[in-house]
């Protein structure tokens, strides 16, 4: 079922094997763990060579402040041509939450990346606007960050 | 021949009443409400002006969608902090006399959303004259409401209520504190060029009629 997309894999072990961090299996998705100073290069030999010419969806995730990586960030890319979808993701640190910018590869990925940086405070170097897109523009803090308290800082938390 | 001419030819050509009786009669027999659907409440305001509960029964089933042509702001669902300074706007815009009614659990204390994205209360926004209690009220409750604000309105004075001149809502927000209308390089322009004329005044300060109301 998934040896389509192996063969993608494998393709960009091929052309550069420090791409693949680890290759995760399950229910018939197939992710890729890639180094953050790949993804960049990774997403160009994907789209251009191998038809995935669609990112289905860019997002975040927080696994919580205890853990080291703490934050991800997911590529969702599909394939019209070959039907198939691949998941890519990258880990961060806390201390230094910033990644290259996809939106060059897939103008798509512009309101996805302004709205991870919104919500989890992923910084997207080389987007060309990166402002808040959800949250009002003076909102102090990122939303979705585990840490993030409830009812939310001074001012906007009128206790 | 019905009711009225019989009523018509009892009556002298001439009555004398109070001002305020009159003016107030008028006020509350015709009440615009504003087009404010926030959340599922809307579903049950506009239920409120269908068929079979049909505010205009009490007249006020004219609902507008400027706030220029309203006197009733129906806030009817929860107020994310985002929406909270574009309520205020058109609570602004709307001409004196003007009401509030906070329309459901949400809009009244925030209801189960108890985080930072909801205003807890739209009273910290504009001053609310009737609070609907329900998570939603039912368009009873709704028509109730609005009972109770006619007879809020006809308990008023027309000397409380003096119609506001322009400029008090113009200054009232400054176009450029607004999270809405941030961006184009124009409204940059616009928004520095205003700073430098006026100073800002945030959303929470009563305006001058709220400030003689709570007075």
């Amino acid at each position: 079922m998934t040896e389509k997309l192996h063969g993608f894999v494998e393709k960009l072990k091929e052309r550069d094997a420090s791409w693949v961090e680890n290759v995760v299996e399950a229910l018939g998705e197939v992710t890729v763990h890639v180094p953050r100073v790949g993804i960049l290069e990774a997403c160009y030999f994907l789209r251009d060579e191998h038809d995935f010419d669609l990112l289905a969806d860019l997002c975040g995730g927080d696994r919580g402040p205890e853990e080291d990586p703490r934050f991800e960030v997911n590529y969702h890319l599909f394939s019209t041509v070959h039907y198939q979808r691949l998941r890519l993701k990258v880990l961060l640190s806390e201390d230094d939450p910033k990644v290259d910018s996809v939106t060059d590869v897939w103008r798509t990925a512009d309101w996805h990346e302004r709205e991870t940086y919104d919500l989890l405070g992923v910084k997207f170097e080389g987007h060309e606007d990166l402002r808040r897109i959800l949250l009002p523009s003076d909102f102090d803090g990122h939303a979705l960050r585990k840490d993030y308290p409830l009812r939310g800082y001074e001012p906007y938390s009128m206790n | 021949m019905g009711l009225e001419n019989q009523v018509f030819e009892s009556l002298p050509d001439v009555v004398t009443v109070k001002l305020d009786a009159v003016v107030n009669w008028a006020r509350k027999s015709s009440l615009w409400p504003a087009t404010f659907g926030l959340a599922c409440c809307a579903i049950e305001m506009m239920n409120t002006v269908s068929a079979r509960n049909d505010l205009s029964r009490f007249g006020a089933e004219t609902f507008r969608a400027s706030p220029r042509q309203a006197d009733v702001m129906i806030v009817s669902g929860r107020v994310s902090r985002k929406m909270a300074p574009v309520l205020r706007r058109i609570y602004d815009q709307m001409p004196e006399p003007k009401w509030v009614i906070s329309m459901g659990a949400c809009a009244t204390s925030g209801g189960v959303f108890d985080n930072y994205a909801i205003v807890q209360g739209v009273d910290k926004v504009v001053p609310v004259d009737v609070y609907v209690p329900g998570c939603p009220p039912r368009p009873e409750m709704l028509v109730h409401a609005i009972m109770m604000l006619q007879e809020k309105i006809m308990n008023e004075s027309v000397k409380d209520r003096p119609d506001t001149f322009e400029t008090e809502s113009r200054v009232s927000i400054v176009p450029g504190t607004l999270p809405v209308t941030e961006g184009t390089a124009l409204e940059r322009e616009t928004e520095i060029e205003v700073a430098q004329n006026q100073t800002a005044r945030p959303y929470t300060v009563p305006s001058r009629h709220e400030r003689r109301r709570s007075s």
